[in-house]
């Protein structure tokens, strides 16, 4: 048995939580842009864009992130490519965020009044000028508050992709508990790790959160 | 491509994947009820700011909702053994089920509280009603109908979330699938096939829930 | 040829009939006032004049153009028809100018200097010049109505369509608002206004029309028509309502 000082389990772990922290970041990053176009099919009038776009969201919201992550790591497999868990967590975490962004992201555009719908039509506006100008801008205000506390479940989301055998903070910690026997000091500071990252976000979402009803109030 | 997708090692396990599903039916059965009950005390501790309790279930909520619950699960399963506390896997994932969707049910239950107009409350003070009486048949109904939308939806999460406790050795949906793949090597006819499965399990329960909440909660059969 | 006509339009939502046949005709310059109780399909015509609702049967032109209702692309009828509603509807992240300068800038296109000079124009014709960088919500209902005035006549419309434009105001604020549309009727702006103000459709009317039940029970001179009300429903609706 190697022997481990809490220094160096927390040192471990800070390797996971910056594997953790840049996984986070480009699922967030990529799903968010992806989220934008899964958004645009989703609330398009023609049935042939939203009907796939909305079998898409539930597909996503409907399954095990875990299921999602096999089949991709395995449906490459099928194609005779080999995938390392790394690409997999990214590409499985990506698709995951676009579906959930782009279900939030809709109920703040159907949220806006239908009388400012309405007058963008009256002005004779195209539906993408009355969306450019009228819709998003007031929409982002109010998905500000839902994205940014998605984004705690996006960080909770990576720790799955530790069964597919990516080096994050519970691989990391696995790992460590199985050579230390000491799985209750070792999962507490996994715990400790996750906490750090995920509650200024909480915080950050209520305090945005806030702040918009407060606008609204006024 | 010399691979054909078979449906052989479906229908040869076909009892496995059913006791995997219902064994996953049931946990998160289990976990929804503790957990909607756990939350529902968290939200009165919380709306009313009572001693102790609201302060516990503050950090609680906390704790739960900023870290995986896989980190949870493995804390229970593995760490509290060293505390003297053993569990099986499946106790330890219905325990986690339970705490982790406690802590949102208290967030979510606790904003239908809030929603509750102050008349009602009034209108029930007027009547002598004691703040337990008015909890249970003035606040309790209305909040629960308001929040019940998000409740389901945090169930099913809670449902889809409980494949990773295959981890611990709960004999739920996806220790089925990963127990055929291990016998078959079909690895990915058995993981689609268990999405699928996961997939109805979702749509079903969402609509037993909605059924549930319109019936019991709403107090309606029309 | 009378710029808007129509004759026998129905429209259904659902089992409800909420027109059953109506005929309209408005010509150029005419100031028409449609007053009746609520739920007789008021609205519904108006929304159905600029394409914000369907019809079921009927003609409808605009214009001298032929309407079926089923058009894709209402943006030229837009074009000729303004709308201002009960609630307002203003962009709230918009200033006053903002809202005013966003179509005519986007839609037709014109330069920056060109609709910062309509905006400035239209503005002051509803007398605020001074709010051009007012927010909505930094500004009195009875403004935020002028505001919106504004914004469609920056649009150069043949006709305004006003949906009971001053029921959601304070009573205080009523009067500026009203001054306005007065004030564009006696420019020949032509008006079709849903209203509940009974003073001001007689005095600043040309055409008086009685809504009932989906129809048009009666219409004439304002004047003549408040005076001597030909059936029992339009006696009962003005007497309830003075
Ligand atoms: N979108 C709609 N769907 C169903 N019924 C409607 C809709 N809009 C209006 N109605 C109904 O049509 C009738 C006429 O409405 P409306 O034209 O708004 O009347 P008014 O403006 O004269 O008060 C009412 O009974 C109303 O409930
Ligand atoms: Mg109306």
């Amino acid at each position: 048995m190697i022997s481990f000082s809490l220094w160096d389990i927390v040192r471990h772990l800070c390797v996971g939580a910056a594997w953790t922290a840049g996984l986070s970041l480009v699922a967030f990053a990529l799903g968010g842009a992806a989220g934008l176009g899964v958004l645009f099919a989703r609330i398009s009038p023609r049935r042939r864009l939203s009907a796939p776009a909305k079998a898409y969201i539930e597909f996503f919201q409907d399954t095990p992130l875990l299921m999602q992550l096999f089949l991709i790591f395995f449906g490459f497999g099928l194609l005779g490519l080999d995938i390392s868990p790394l690409l997999t967590a990214a590409i499985g975490l990506t698709l995951f965020t676009s579906a959930y962004l782009a279900e939030i992201w809709r109920g703040c555009v159907e949220a806006i009044p239908k009388g400012q719908w309405e007058a963008s039509d009256c002005l004779a506006m195209s539906s993408l000028q009355r969306m450019r100008f009228v819709i998003l801008p007031q929409a982002l205000r109010t998905a500000i508050p839902p994205t940014v506390g998605f984004s705690v479940q996006v960080v909770k989301g990576t720790a799955v992709t530790s069964i597919i055998g990516f080096m994050e903070i519970t691989k990391t910690g696995s790992m460590i508990a199985n050579a230390t026997f000491k799985p209750l000091l070792v999962y507490a500071l996994a715990a400790v790790f996750y906490f750090i990252i995920c509650f200024p976000l909480s915080a950050l979402a209520r305090r945005v959160e806030r702040r918009l009803h407060a606008a609204c109030a006024r | 491509m010399s691979y054909a997708f078979s449906i052989e090692p479906i229908l040869d396990n076909w009892e496995i994947f059913a006791q995997g599903a219902a064994m996953t039916l049931l946990l998160t059965a289990l976990g929804a009820v503790t957990g909607v009950a756990a939350g529902i005390l968290g939200a009165v501790s919380r709306a009313w700011r009572l001693p102790v309790l609201s302060p516990f279930y503050a950090v609680y909520v906390e704790c739960v909702r900023n870290t995986p619950f896989l980190v949870q699960l493995y804390f229970i399963f593995f760490g509290l053994p060293s505390l003297g506390v053993k569990l099986s896997g499946w106790e330890a994932s219905f325990l986690a089920m339970a705490l982790n969707l406690g802590a949102y049910s208290t967030e979510i239950i606790r904003a239908g509280v809030m929603a509750v107009p102050r008349g009602q409350i009034e209108a029930a003070e007027s009547l002598a009603m004691d703040r337990w009486q008015i909890f249970r048949f003035v606040i309790l109904r209305p909040a629960l109908k308001t929040v019940w939308p998000a409740l389901c939806s945090q169930i099913i999460i809670v449902m889809l979330g409980s494949s990773v406790c295959s981890q611990v050795a709960a004999q739920e949906l996806t220790y089925a699938a990963n127990l055929i793949q291990s016998r078959t090597f079909r690895a990915f006819e058995i993981y689609f096939f268990s999405t699928l499965l996961y997939l109805g399990l979702a749509i079903l329960v969402r609509r037993f829930l909605k059924a549930f909440g319109r019936r019991i909660i709403d107090g309606r059969t029309a | 040829m009378p710029l808007v006509l129509a004759e026998g339009i129905q429209k259904n939502f659902g089992s409800l009939e909420v027109l059953k046949g109506v005929d309209l005709r408005v010509e150029e310059g005419e100031v028409v006032a449609i007053i009746g109780r609520s739920g007789s399909g008021k609205s519904t015509l108006l929304r159905i004049i600029n394409g914000l609702e369907t019809f079921d049967a009927g003609i409808l032109s605009i214009d001298g153009e032929r309407r079926t209702g089923l058009e894709k692309d209402l943006r030229p009828l837009r074009l000729k028809v303004g709308m201002v509603f009960q609630q307002f509807n203003l962009f709230p992240h918009l200033t006053a100018g903002e809202n005013v300068m966003l179509a005519p800038r986007e839609v037709k296109k014109l330069s920056q200097r060109a609709v910062r000079e309509l905006a400035e124009e239209t503005l002051s014709k509803v007398g605020l010049a001074d709010k051009f960088k007012a927010y909505p919500d930094q500004l009195s209902g009875g403004q935020q109505q002028r505001v919106a005035i504004a914004r469609a006549l920056a649009m150069r419309p043949k006709a305004l369509l006003c949906d009971e434009i001053t029921s959601a105001l304070d009573p205080e604020l009523v009067g500026e608002v009203l001054d306005v549309v007065q004030r564009l009727a006696a420019e020949g702006m032509t008006l079709i206004m849903v209203t509940h103000e009974m003073r001001f459709a007689r005095n600043v009317g040309n055409k008086l029309i009685f809504m009932h039940q989906g129809k048009v029970h009666e219409e004439g001179d304002p004047r003549e028509l408040f005076a001597h009300p030909k059936t029992p429903e339009l006696a009962s609706f003005t007497s309830a309502i003075q």
